[in-house]
């Protein structure tokens, strides 16, 4: 006989599965508490909030924090402007080399990041530009660009054209079709690809590596930190806050994608 | 009378593909004008270059006496009631209406009186909160039709609206734009490949075949007296008669046609056989072999059904054999 439901092996399997991925990160935050800061030692000798006080009042901790808010704000907004406006014009028109441009967008997603750190350090080299902030913001783009093409595409697929056909022979010009029609019915999926390209600019190592100057981005410097053992612990209160601003968007995009599977503009 | 729209030797070439081939036409203002062909016929296309979705590749298109050409669809007197309706999802009925009045800057209780107004025009009164999504395929139909009359069009242009709704739908929507189309005196240009729909809203009707326009005539004319095989084939069903038949009954060399109403079977005539036969409701379509050439007689209820096989003659009467211009067949 069939059943809809799950053996019991399956789901402890399941629940297994689950536990190892999300086990270890709550580690990593009972160690935030932790009233040993040399060496990472189970179970904790005792617990304190110290250094959630420790932490507030490290400057590196801040400058790193907000480098890299700075850095994964304008890598989003660059994204978005760019990804919508590639979405649009490969979802609406027919041209030579279409597909080829679209694989080439979501190519360096694809990428191991390596490959891309490499290649625009060495490109930033030829080209004598210093590493600065907006080499950093220049190598985040590269593939935040492709979560927001990819949601856009998404969406301008979904959309019914004859909606700005519709909108232009009611009068609107193309300035007021965008405002009026393309924008309210691709606005939550370019707040879901802004918020993705956010959390993965924000996280961000391997590019950030090459392309970084002097500057430190919040997980660099925590790699920095990890090899230094000095209060130690102020890493996993960072560690805490990296994992809730990045999981905050990533849920929220979540939430806002959901429920709209209904094709947009679909006439019958 | 003025003329709503002219048509002055018009094509519309997409590579190497005539869409719309040298296309010429005269709709006067009021006029309730149908472009009828099967798909790819161009009459689409015919639509979408008055509306301003496509240019001319040659020739000139007036509306009202100016000329469209390089008109952008925004700046143009016309509005379109579209095939898929084309509502806007993230929009609610009466922002839906009262988009083309919010685009011209009308104020906001202004522009949702008049759309309140079309509502109630399409039979749809109170609807205006609802979403598109929520309302049927004849409602949508009958909101994209506000949308579009909310905007005093001087030209309204309709490309098939009624090819998604259920027959009895349709039949019944076909009574209320004609209805509508009387009450507004606006010109109407519709476009459809059923020729059932042209034949009973337009006052005209044009049809194409592969981007020309083969015949323009009220619908009386385009169904009795059609000038060429394609209309009486497409149009009415009629049955084509070549040269050689034609001449041994009218003495002329040319094509005609026949409706297979008009047929009758018995004793006199021109020769023919029985090739099946089958009951339509209403009356009984007989299918016969006439040396060679296929017909169709539709009999009326209570008279004699063939047999299959049967050997018997096809006549008319003689007013009801109707020449076209020689083809080259």
């Amino acid at each position: 006989m069939h059943s809809d439901r799950a053996s019991k092996g399956l789901k402890i399997a399941a629940g297994l599965g689950l536990a190892f991925m999300h086990l270890p990160i709550l580690l990593i935050f009972v160690y935030a508490f932790t009233t040993e800061d040399k060496s990472y030692q189970w179970p904790p000798p005792g617990l304190t909030l110290k250094w959630f006080g420790v932490t507030w009042n490290r400057p590196d901790v801040w400058e790193a924090l907000s480098l890299s808010v700075k850095v994964a704000s304008i890598s989003t907004v660059i994204a978005l402007f760019l990804g919508t406006l590639c979405a649009a014009a490969v979802s609406r028109t027919r041209f030579f080399g279409r597909e080829a441009i679209s694989l080439m967008v979501i190519l360096p997603i694809a990428l191991p990041g390596i490959v891309t750190g490499i290649s625009l350090r060495s490109a930033f080299n030829l080209a004598d530009i210093p590493f600065s902030f907006w080499t950093i913001v220049l190598g985040h783009a590269t593939f935040c660009i492709v979560v927001v093409y990819n949601n856009a595409v998404a969406r301008f697929r979904r959309t019914s054209g004859s909606l700005v056909e519709a909108s232009m022979d009611l009068g609107a010009n193309s300035f007021q079709t965008f405002r009026y029609v393309i924008l309210p019915n691709i606005s939550t999926a370019l707040l879901a690809g802004g918020m993705l390209a956010f959390a993965l600019s924000f996280d961000e190592v391997i590019v950030t590596t090459f392309t970084a100057g002097q500057q430190q981005t919040l997980p660099i410097w925590m790699l920095e930190e990890l090899v230094r053992p000095r209060q130690r612990p102020v890493t996993n209160v960072v560690a805490m806050v990296v994992v809730l601003v990045t999981f905050l968007p990533i849920l929220g995009a979540y939430y806002l994608t959901r429920g709209t599977d209904t094709v947009a503009g679909q006439g019958k | 009378m003025t003329s709503a729209v002219v048509f002055k030797g018009v094509s519309r070439h997409f590579g190497s593909v005539r869409a719309v081939d040298e296309v010429d036409i005269s709709v006067a203002e009021g006029e309730f004008f149908a472009m009828l062909g099967p798909s790819g016929s161009g009459k689409t296309t015919c639509l979408r270059l008055i509306a301003g979705f496509e240019q001319p590749t040659a020739g000139e298109i007036s509306i009202f006496g100016q000329p469209a050409q390089g008109v952008p669809p925004y700046k143009r007197h016309v509005n379109t009631v579209f095939q898929d309706y084309a509502l806007f999802p993230h929009l609610n009925v009466l922002d839906n209406v009262a988009y083309g009045l919010m685009i011209s800057g009308t104020s906001k209780g202004e522009r949702h009186r008049a759309a309140e107004e079309a509502l109630e025009l399409v039979a749809l009164p109170g609807y205006g909160s609802r979403k598109p999504s929520e309302l049927s395929g004849g409602q949508r139909q009958r909101v994209a039709l506000a949308r579009a009359l909310v905007n005093q069009p001087k030209v309204l242009l309709l490309d098939e609206p009624l090819g998604a709704l259920d027959l009895k739908l349709r039949e019944q929507m076909q009574e209320e734009l004609k209805a509508l189309q009387r009450k507004l005196g606006i010109t109407f240009v519709f476009v459809t490949h059923d020729q059932g729909e042209a034949l009973s809203m337009a006052d005209r009707v044009a049809v194409f075949n592969e981007g020309k326009i083969v015949q323009v005539g009220k619908p009386e004319d385009i169904y009795y007296r059609p000038e060429v095989p394609f209309v009486a084939d497409f149009v009415g069903s009629s049955n084509v008669i070549p040269p050689r038949i034609t001449e041994k009954v009218t003495g002329t060399w040319t094509t005609a046609a026949v409706r297979p109403e008009a047929i009758m079977l018995g004793d006199k005539g021109l020769p023919a056989k029985v090739r099946a036969t089958s009951f339509i409701g209403t009356s009984t379509r007989v299918s016969l072999d006439l040396d060679g050439s296929q017909m169709v007689a539709l009999l009326p209820k209570g008279q004699t059904i063939p047999e299959i096989g049967e050997h018997t003659h096809v006549s008319w009467a003689e007013d009801d054999i109707h020449l076209m211009e020689m083809t080259d067949e």
